[in-house]
């Protein structure tokens, strides 16, 4: 559904992405795992088609990612990016006019399971609750493919449970769903691939289970496999 | 529900499934949760929790029927295998971690009873 053929981008002299190919298949959730500075928003923001790539390219259904494939491909960047001066309720229309597969009614259940009032205002919001809305008006989105970079960050636990089952009811056989993130203990049993990204490279693509059942091995354990050297993962 | 990450989730699953079905919190026959329904409830990835049906349908446990959805096996004596089977299992678990604390069988088996009388 996804293809990436030998994407690099460039930031001045610095290698953010090298050369990274992979194909990623609709029925699956990734969790796309690395340090940070490992390319992970880079990658993901070249498949929303919001920066292109220095070379190589990459392929939603076969054709070239851009302005086109923006109606079909949701993504959650990490950065806020509501008006201060919105209230929740003003955050779903603003989606309405913008994206044909925006469900106001699916807006509204997520907000309720994750416990915010249509009537906040944006700048009133915490960072967690500023984190739950944009996941909330993302998956409102009957998008085929999501990415969400670090959906769980800043968010507590039992909201993160909430997060998660939502993430699950989003992802049907005919879609896709690409989550970055640090806290790999919180992929670990709703992802069913992962991607281990470093230094801007692709350095492993592994199905979890089978991971599990053929090496005894967790995410976390191949993750601190990998990034030994550079650290740890945090809780 | 936590996990141990390492291993299989659908294993782990699948053996509370199975404990439920010993237990008689699910009886014979009964329809199971859908596979997404699954995945939310232990909140799973669904193709994690599509497995879980797939291994209890090779062990006979469970019967997907096409359309239908999925239900425990109608075969009480399925059911008394299986919790002979997690008898035998929990037993010879309890064996190895006496033996790794270096326990003689015959200790190991006082010990039971020994444990018993007092609680």
């Amino acid at each position: 559904m996804l293809k990436s053929e030998a994407v690099t981008r460039m930031f001045g002299s610095k290698t953010a992405v090298d050369q990274v190919s992979m194909t990623l298949e609709k029925g699956h959730i990734y969790a796309m795992l690395g340090p940070n500075g490992s390319g992970k928003t880079t990658w993901m923001k070249m498949a929303a088609g919001l920066c292109k790539p220095t070379s190589g390219r990459i392929l939603f259904e076969g054709e070239p990612v851009g302005v086109c494939s923006r109606a079909s491909i949701a993504y959650m960047s990490t950065e806020p990016y509501f008006y201060n001066w919105m209230s929740l309720k003003d955050v779903g229309r603003y989606y309405q006019d913008f994206f044909a597969d925006y469900s106001g009614q699916r807006y509204a259940e997520l907000l309720r399971s994750f416990e915010l009032e249509e009537s906040l205002k944006v700048k009133t919001l915490s960072s967690g609750m500023m984190a739950k809305a944009k996941i909330a008006v993302t998956l409102a989105r009957d998008a085929k493919v999501w990415m969400l970079d670090e959906p769980f960050n800043g968010i507590d636990l039992v909201a993160r449970d909430r997060i998660k089952s939502a993430i699950i009811e989003s992802a049907q056989p005919d879609k896709l769903l690409i989550m970055s993130s640090h806290l790999v203990e919180e992929m670990e049993a709703i992802a069913d691939r992962a991607i281990f990204l470093r230094n801007g490279q692709l350095i492993k693509e592994a199905d979890i289970e089978t991971e599990r059942t053929e090496n005894g091995c967790s995410i976390a354990d191949e993750y601190r496999r990998i990034y030994g050297a550079q650290g740890g993962t945090e809780a | 529900m936590d996990f141990d990450a390492s291993i299989p989730i659908w294993m782990q699953v699948a053996t509370c499934i199975k404990t439920d079905m010993v237990t008689g919190r699910l009886p014979p026959g009964e329809k199971l949760p859908g596979g997404r329904e699954l995945a939310v409830r232990y909140t799973i990835n669904p193709n994690t929790a599509a497995r879980v049906y797939q291994e209890l349908e090779k062990e006979g446990l469970v019967e997907m029927r096409r359309g239908m959805g999925t239900y425990v096996t109608d075969s009480p004596d399925r059911i008394q295998a299986l919790r002979a089977g997690m008898a035998r299992d929990a037993v010879r678990d309890y064996l190895k971690k006496m033996a790794s604390l270096g326990y003689a069988r015959r200790e190991a088996a006082a010990m039971i009873s020994q444990e018993d009388e007092k609680c």
